[in-house]
């Protein structure tokens, strides 16, 4: 009786491998570790990104894992290497305690992808790393204020959440302005993302009458709290009023407000990161190598800056983030 | 006899007094800074509407959420003896169901539709106010216990309600609740705070809701024994509370029209309860007074003020705030107030011998 048990487990098991072999045959199998979409209209975009590639159509057998845990994302790239994908793509939560996990990957011959979010190890651990720099971020915004050349720059500095990725890469080209003295700080406080909290330093600095003509929210929504303020006490802005507004992310609406020239000035982190990812695999299929890396393996988005007067509906559908 | 009576309305008088104290000194603080700075002028906004304006007015205004929290958290607190610490995830899912509901008509958006999300998401708060009154008056859990729950899980259910991140919303009814009703010079926020403190006023005038509260706060047992339901009156203490958080979120929302689930009022429910311990209530349940923790709120309010106006550092806000902060909770910790009672006493009892003569 136990042999005719054990026989019939075995058989069983091995029917259940040939549909896993038949699909290995032709897609590729690829794990994607990222952060849960309700983290932000950033990770939303990010997560969407990745499925709307990594489909069957386009060759891939794709699983992903979201948390926002460092310790459940290790387990989760484990289980993916046991389950013996091709490709592990990883946004970490953390950048520390991945060294084991990307060792026991490159011995199991998987090719690792970091995207978004550098990991600290050894670069020879995987394969590229496609990240955002933050403070290029901040650099392509100052410079698009600088080129309007206007007499003089009174800004209010809105900032996020101090200490995060997005303050420090949006503070730091600003903050160099302010040094050097070609524009004059009216004020520099943190709303830590919260709207209202913007609207209520603005205010404040109507009410003390020190003039400004800028506007610098650190996201979207800072910028539409701030506006507000300038709504109710009477100040004009965008496109041909008296006050430069300038927001970040490219949420959906907010690009629209600079469509309306309500607002000037839209920065992004490209969350797009999907397609450049699913190119290097195909070179890596290919037998290829892969090219363009800098010394730490990493590709840089292009971040992208949208001026209002040059905004198309286009753009608004191709990079606007949400609804 | 009659020296207790003395005594007590004192100490009723005297518990608002460090709200006050706290406002008075801000107030003095800041016409030394700068003299304008309380300064109300009259101003034309975009939409070519007089409205009022300065720190004073947007004191008052950027407060109404925080009032209207404060004194749902009132009553928690006396009846409960215990603080809920859900307030902001349960406005920010109130305000996600505003919105939601606004957006069903496809952007066609009517006084009708307002006032029935309003209600929808009033409803929806109570609920979740009684699923925590439930588990704090039923099931004798701790209320910050009780409240961990949705504190932990209320945000995430905000963004289940509309999925994705900050879903906005545009119209003139929208903004006239959010700031200004064409030709009404005053915030709406404001009339709002107003129109609960009426509400919470004539509940506490014509009915014994205010007495029983106390009674539950200061001994269940007994309350239960006088045929007060105990149980009952906690319940309806967090209903009242849910209630509160859907007006504060709906005010949240009709601000700018837009609702980011992960910053609506964040961080709220701390002040709230500051609001209610600056206001001299006892954070342990029984004798409450609500005008205190709405003066605590307005007191909180205008020093997030101040410190803008003053440009303190962003990374140095919250010390500052910590440091005030410490000083009027000191001021109004029973010790302080003991011994400022003893040298009142001593003070009291060198004056003149003829007046202690007629009070013996």
């Amino acid at each position: 009786m136990k042999k005719i048990i054990a026989v019939a487990l075995v058989l069983v098991m091995c029917l259940s491998l040939i549909p896993a072999a038949f699909a290995a045959d032709d897609l590729i199998k690829v794990g994607v570790v990222n952060n849960p979409p309700s983290e932000s209209g950033y990770r939303e975009a990010n997560v969407n990104d990745f499925i709307s590639v990594f489909t069957e159509e386009n060759g891939y057998d794709a699983s992903f894992f979201y948390s926002i845990k460092n310790d459940e994302q290790l387990s989760a790239a484990r289980q993916f290497i046991t389950d013996g994908v091709d490709y592990l793509l990883i946004s970490a939560a953390e950048t520390t305690g991945w060294d084991a996990v990307l060792k026991d990957a490159q011995e199991a011959g998987i090719g690792v992808f970091l995207f978004d979010r550098m990991i600290d190890c050894d670069p020879e651990l995987f394969e590229a790393a496609v990240v955002s720099d933050m403070a290029q971020e901040g650099d392509t915004a100052v410079a698009w204020l600088l080129s309007l050349e206007l007499p003089e720059y009174n800004v209010i500095h809105i900032q996020g959440a101090m200490g995060s990725d997005a303050q420090l890469g949006r503070t730091g080209a600003l903050d160099e302005q302010f040094e050097a003295g070609t524009m004059t700080k009216v004020v520099q406080q943190t709303a830590t993302w919260d709207e209202a909290e913007a609207k209520k330093i603005v205010e404040s600095v109507i009410n003390s009458k020190e003039p400004f003509n800028v506007i610098y929210a650190e996201n979207d929504g800072m910028a539409k709290g701030a506006v507000a303020a300038l709504d109710e006490a009477g100040i004009t802005h965008g496109v041909d009023g008296d006050v430069v507004v300038m927001g970040f992310d490219c949420n959906k609406w907010a690009l629209r407000e600079l469509l309306a020239g309500n607002w000037n000035y839209d920065g992004q982190c490209s969350p797009f990161q999907a397609q450049v990812i699913s190119d290097m695999i195909q070179t890596l299929e290919a037998g290829g190598e892969i090219e363009g890396l800098n010394e730490a393996k990493q590709i840089i988005s292009v971040e992208k800056g949208f001026d209002a007067r040059e905004l198309t509906e286009e753009d608004i559908a191709t990079y606007g983030l949400g609804e | 006899m009659n020296k207790n009576t003395k005594g007590s309305a004192l100490a009723n008088y005297s518990q608002l007094l460090v709200p006050l104290i706290a406002i008075l000194l801000l107030v003095i603080f800041n016409l030394f800074r700068d003299p304008s700075f309380f300064s109300v002028g009259i101003t034309t906004n975009n939409n070519g509407d007089p409205v009022l304006q300065g720190n004073l007015i947007s004191i008052l205004n950027g407060a109404s959420e925080l009032v209207i929290l404060s004194m749902g958290m009132t009553l928690v607190t006396a009846a409960s003896g215990g603080q809920d610490i859900s307030v902001g995830a349960l406005a920010a899912i109130a305000g996600s169901v505003f919105v939601k509901v606004l957006k069903s008509q496809g952007g066609a958006i009517s006084p009708v539709l307002v006032v029935g999300a309003f209600l929808l998401c009033c409803a929806v708060a109570m609920a979740f106010g009684a699923f925590n009154g439930a588990l704090v008056s039923v099931f004798n859990i701790q209320p910050m216990i009780a409240t961990l729950i949705l504190f932990t899980c209320g945000r995430s259910i905000a963004y289940w309600i509309n999925g994705g991140a900050t879903p906005t919303i545009s119209s003139p009814i929208i903004s006239a609740i959010g700031s200004f009703v064409p030709g009404m010079p005053v915030p709406t926020p404001i009339l709002i705070v107003i129109l609960m403190g009426i509400f919470f006023a004539l509940l506490f005038r014509f009915t014994t809701l205010g007495l029983y509260i106390q009674t539950v706060g200061i001994n269940q047992g007994a309350a239960r024994l006088n045929g007060i339901n105990a149980v009952g009156i906690k319940l309806l203490s967090f209903i009242l509370l849910g209630a509160c958080c859907s007006v504060a979120g709906m005010i949240g929302v009709s601000r700018l029209g837009l609702i980011n689930h992960e910053t609506l009022l964040i961080n709220i429910e701390m002040d709230a309860i500051l609001a209610v311990a600056i206001g001299g209530n006892s954070l342990g349940g029984g004798k409450f007074r609500m005008l205190g923790s709405v003066l605590g709120a307005y007191a909180i309010q205008a020093l997030t003020i101040t410190l803008y106006a003053m440009k303190v550092p962003s990374t140095d806000v919250k010390a500052y705030k910590a440091v005030v902060i410490v000083l009027l909770v000191v001021m109004g910790s029973p010790k302080v107030k003991e011994t400022v009672e003893r040298l009142r006493k001593r003070a009291g009892g060198k004056r003149p011998a003829g007046a202690g003569k007629e009070a013996a």
